[in-house]
């Protein structure tokens, strides 16, 4: 609270005014980001990633609720935890790549509308993007729930044009359902991901000079080169941003899972809730939310030096 | 056909902003529904009498009371230590940068249910008792990384000649600060605010690992989807729809005024 006081407006470098003690000021001054980052940063290091360490320690104890848990160090939790959940960990990197490939192909048509085509209806299409926000999204997942009712208009449609049959065939729905599929989970999803894909895009798109698409039309380019070579190019850091804004919290997600889903959809984020908050089995949800940590900040890292965006922070 | 060629890109973007309003479009009309039964996914009669009774359904309104302090507190909490982290990154020198960097990164490259059942890890060695505070405690933690990023955007941007100017007219540094660095930061502070009121409001994750018997809105939800959805919660989450759509026109009305106002002086 203090620090908030202190003058934050001098920059650092060129030296200000001379004042009256010089030495004494200066050295105060060398202390200023330091003052402003302290609460911060503190609260972080307390409640981020001290929280890290307490959960790997977790995952390494043996013990029961009754006679309390101790280190062990006891590894096989890993092993039994993978070996038992590996089909929702599948599923979940599964649904969640599946979502934020469909996020990029919904999602980028409606971005490059709201960059280059949209005029004045920009604003108004901007807000219809972000307004949905501000009703919580479990109401709005719920809503899913009377959109893909079985018999309701959605359904009966799929229905008519034998889309279901196709689906159902390939395993994604269930005979004439599509609630309770994984189909509906990752249409939930896919929703609820949507504007942190769009709005990346949108802010990348935005960037590119027009006259760059005027120049690729000057060369002969057709359109459609031009988007591959001009333009897609140009917004790279808003797909990478954009996939890795869907992509992590869509991979820890349950509560697409239990609202749209059955049993047979159950993804990792559900076994780690129910693990900790029903079953107790503490050291069986550290290590499994320890796995999923790793398998996300891996993909992660990989992901972002193959795509060469540095900047993302 | 040819038109539908032409336009494809528009058509395309059209329908997957239909596909975003849609549930919010049924969220509305469903705050009609007079439901027969518990839960209300099927429609059935028009009925004002939800709309008459927001707090109708028990215990929905002080959930939402208190989803509301909580947002409030935490915008309040990461507000003001985001901003100073984004004024340290931006203007000062100091070691361990890349450090401080990757510890504000990181809570946005996390899974959710990761930071949640590690915070309650924690809490648990600690032996804390779950409700209000270790909410809050969790999400200032995770909107203060949204707003460092919010606020350093802004910030960047600045021209530090305005303050140098400052200077040079002898203004003291608080003076500065306080008249020109402050507003001209502010749409960034302000936008930052604002990201983190609408996540901790709308958070469930986090808050269900830590919140102990206490229940927050989302949970509210959440526990409803198992017991039964009262009518009253599409009723909230359509007057909320409503009223975000119309501050953002008014915000967009005022700033057109100005600015026109601006442009005939």
């Amino acid at each position: 609270m203090t620090a908030a006081e202190a003058p934050p407006a001098a920059p650092a470098s060129p030296p200000g005014p001379p004042e009256h003690p010089v030495r004494k000021a200066s050295a105060r001054r060398r202390l200023v980001p330091y003052w402003l980052l302290l609460p911060g940063i503190l609260w972080l290091l307390v409640f981020f990633a001290l929280p890290m360490v307490y959960q790997a320690s977790t995952s390494v104890q043996t013990g029961s609720l009754e006679e309390g848990f101790q280190v062990t160090w006891h590894f096989a939790t890993y092993g039994d935890a993978l070996r038992e959940y590996y089909p929702q960990f599948v599923r979940s990197l599964l649904y969640a790549g599946t979502a934020t490939a469909l996020c990029l192909l919904l999602g980028y048509p409606l971005a490059y509308l709201l960059a280059f085509k949209a005029g004045r209806w920009r604003h108004l299409l901007l807000v219809l993007v972000i307004a949905p926000f501000f009703t919580s999204f479990l109401i709005r997942t719920l809503a899913w729930k009377t959109i893909l009712a079985d018999g309701g208009p959605v359904v009966s449609v799929l229905n008519s044009l034998h889309v279901l049959d196709v689906t159902s065939w390939l395993g994604w729905t269930e005979g004439s359902r599509v609630l309770a599929t994984p189909m509906a989970v990752v249409c939930g999803l896919t929703y609820n991901f949507l504007p942190f894909m769009i709005l990346p895009l949108y802010t990348s798109l935005e960037r590119v000079d027009g006259r760059l698409h005027e120049a690729a039309g000057d060369l002969y380019a057709r359109p459609w080169t031009t988007f591959r070579t001009v333009t897609f190019p140009l917004s790279m850091p808003g797909v990478v941003s954009g996939t890795l804004l869907t992509f992590i919290p869509a991979s820890g997600d349950y509560v697409n899972a239990e609202l749209l889903g059955s049993t047979d959809t159950k993804m990792v984020g559900s076994v780690i809730q129910t693990q900790f908050l029903r079953v107790l089995d503490y050291p069986t949800a550290a290590a499994l939310s320890f796995i999923l940590m790793a398998v996300v900040l891996i993909t992660v890292t990989v992901y972002i030096r193959r795509a060469g965006t540095e900047d993302l922070v | 056909m040819r038109l539908l060629r032409r336009n494809l890109v528009v058509i395309a973007g059209l329908g997957t902003l239909a596909y975003l309003v849609l549930p919010n479009i049924v969220v509305m009309v469903f705050s009609f529904n007079q439901p027969k039964g518990r839960f209300n996914y099927s429609w059935q009669h028009f009925s004002l009498a939800a709309w008459k009774d927001p707090c109708g359904a028990a215990d929905l309104c002080g959930s939402l009371s208190l989803s509301l302090r909580i947002a409030a507190w935490a915008t309040l909490g990461a507000t003001v230590l985001g901003t100073m982290i984004a004024f340290a990154l931006v203007r000062y020198r100091f070691r361990a940068r890349g450090a401080v960097n990757s510890l504000i990164f990181l809570p946005m490259a996390m899974p959710e249910v990761v930071m949640a059942a590690s915070l309650l890890t924690l809490f648990l060695n600690l032996g804390a008792r779950l409700g209000f505070w270790t909410v809050l405690i969790a999400h200032i933690m995770f909107c203060l990384s949204f707003v460092v990023t919010a606020v350093k955007a802004r910030v960047m941007s600045m021209d530090p000649r305005l303050e140098e100017a400052a200077r040079d007219l002898y203004a003291g540094p608080v003076q500065t600060f306080v008249r020109v660095t402050l507003p001209i930061a502010a749409p960034g502070i302000a936008a930052g605010a604002l990201l983190a009121f609408a996540l901790s409001f709308d958070d469930f994750i986090i808050t269900n690992f830590n919140a102990g018997s206490t229940v927050t809105f989302p949970m509210y939800v959440w526990g409803s989807a198992q017991r039964g959805t009262p009518v009253q919660i599409n009723v909230i989450g359509t007057a909320m729809f409503a009223l975000a759509v119309a501050l953002v026109v008014v915000g967009q009305l005022v700033g057109n005024r100005r600015r026109k106002s601006a442009t005939a002086r």
